[in-house]
């Protein structure tokens, strides 16, 4: 951004740039990003990491018969995913409880430190999701075929239809199943990012207003409660889906 | 976001900063990393060791269950051994005292019976002395008799005074 740009913003006393807190940057100086410089990405990646060892590892670490607090939370924790992923695949899928454990408190926690302010988010990166829905939709099919061999076709060809429209729900099906990584990773990243888009717009009005800052920060406040939901919800929500894709994998009839 | 001048077009390309494709192979290759990273610290620290403690607090809540189970049980047990020995206890004392009981009266009977044969044997005694005093009495009698009698017969007719007559007559009268 050129100072004068910056010089006119300033005296404007309006500058809103919602988009820039998305911004992949170097953590040290100023040059281009490789593959493998540590950036602000990679930060608050290894931050959620840490905090899930937190909370994991040291909360536990008692292993306490009364649960300390954050023992506590741990084992809420890991009650709540291995219940998810028995009621929806039944104990086959517990095989691969540590990976989906994986997948829900790297999301969760993303999603929870990017609420800090002057955090990055993580999850609300294209590149990030895409990879994650990416992972999670060829580990399915690969393991679908493994598991089931050719028949894992059968997931597509709905026999309880008339025979004259099987192949056209046959169609419907296997696109259905495609756009699944696309719905599954722009779901987390879209959400993510809207509402911290919005925090942003927000707080760009109540710097401009004035004494009315009342209102925008009064905005921020219900969007932000709004926000801690959606960091839930939507590591919820992909770690859900993810298992109900694993149950398809591991029973493929319909 | 509002194109206004030529760099801000530059900007504007990154308008949505997720759309760089530059930054992808360094967030793709951090995400691996932190993801492998998170995989092996759920997979071989946390869910082995979360997962014991729970089965471990399950095991401990059941055994508790059992043993208080076991608690109760030998309760009951002592409880019914201690009324066992309770009525037991009741009826050997019942026992004692009938004994007791029948050894007193036992002991009463035979002092009575004594004291009866004592009694008897005084008054056995007694009843020979009063025969005694009475015969003693009788013959006193019987000599006070015959003396009188021969005395009023000497004043009357001195002639018939006849000893043996007399006392046969005065026995004969005593007894009559």
């Amino acid at each position: 951004m050129s100072v004068d740009k910056v010089a006119e913003e300033a005296s404007s006393g309006f500058n809103i740039h919602p988009m820039d807190q998305f911004k992949v940057e170097p953590l040290f100086g100023d040059g281009a990003i490789q593959w493998y410089t540590p950036t602000n990405a990679s930060l608050w990646m290894g931050l959620a990491v840490l905090a899930a060892f937190l909370l994991l590892v040291v909360g536990s670490r008692g292993r306490a018969m009364v649960p300390s607090r954050s023992q506590s939370v741990a084992e809420l924790t890991y009650g709540f995913v291995r219940k998810m992923i028995e009621d929806i695949t039944g104990k086959e899928g517990l095989k691969y409880f540590p990976h989906i454990m994986t997948a829900f408190l790297f999301i969760l926690f993303a999603n929870l430190l990017a609420l800090l302010p002057y955090s990055f988010s993580v999850t609300s990166q294209i590149a990030v999701t895409g990879v994650l829905a990416a992972i999670v939709f060829i580990s399915v099919t690969v393991l679908g075929f493994v598991i089931n061999g050719p028949s894992f076709i059968k997931l597509f060809w709905v026999s309880s239809a008339p025979m004259a429209l099987r192949p056209v729900l046959f169609l419907i099906e296997l696109i259905s199943y495609f756009v699944r990584p696309v719905s599954h990773s722009i779901r987390l990243g879209g959400n993510l990012m809207a509402g911290h888009a919005v925090v942003k717009v927000f707080a760009g009005f109540a710097g401009a207003l004035g004494i009315g800052a009342v209102i925008p920060i009064t905005a921020i406040v219900a969007v932000y409660g709004l926000e801690l939901l959606v960091a839930f919800i939507q590591a919820y929500v992909f770690t859900i889906l993810t298992v109900v894709y694993l149950k398809d994998a591991l029973h493929p009839a319909h | 976001m509002a194109v206004q001048d030529a760099e801000q077009v530059v900007e504007a390309s990154v308008g949505m900063p997720q759309l760089d494709f530059a930054t992808f192979p360094n967030q793709i290759f951090w995400l691996v990393v932190s993801i492998v990273v998170l995989y092996f610290i759920v997979a071989k620290v946390a869910l082995p060791r979360i997962g014991s403690v729970i089965e471990d607090r399950h095991n401990a809540v059941a055994n508790d269950i059992e043993q208080a189970a076991e608690f109760k049980r030998k309760a009951e047990e002592a409880e019914a051994a201690y009324n066992a020995a309770l009525t037991e206890a009741r009826a050997q004392a019942m026992q004692i005292a009938g004994e007791a009981k029948a050894e007193i009266k036992a002991d009463v009977d035979a002092a009575i019976a004594k004291a009866d044969a004592e009694i008897a044997a005084k008054a056995a005694e007694s009843a020979v002395r009063i025969d005694e005093i009475r015969a003693s009495a009788l013959k006193a009698i019987e000599e006070v008799a015959g003396v009188a009698a021969n005395d009023i017969v000497a004043a009357i007719m001195p002639s018939a005074a006849d000893d043996k007559a007399l006392k046969a007559a005065v026995a004969a009268r005593l007894k009559g």
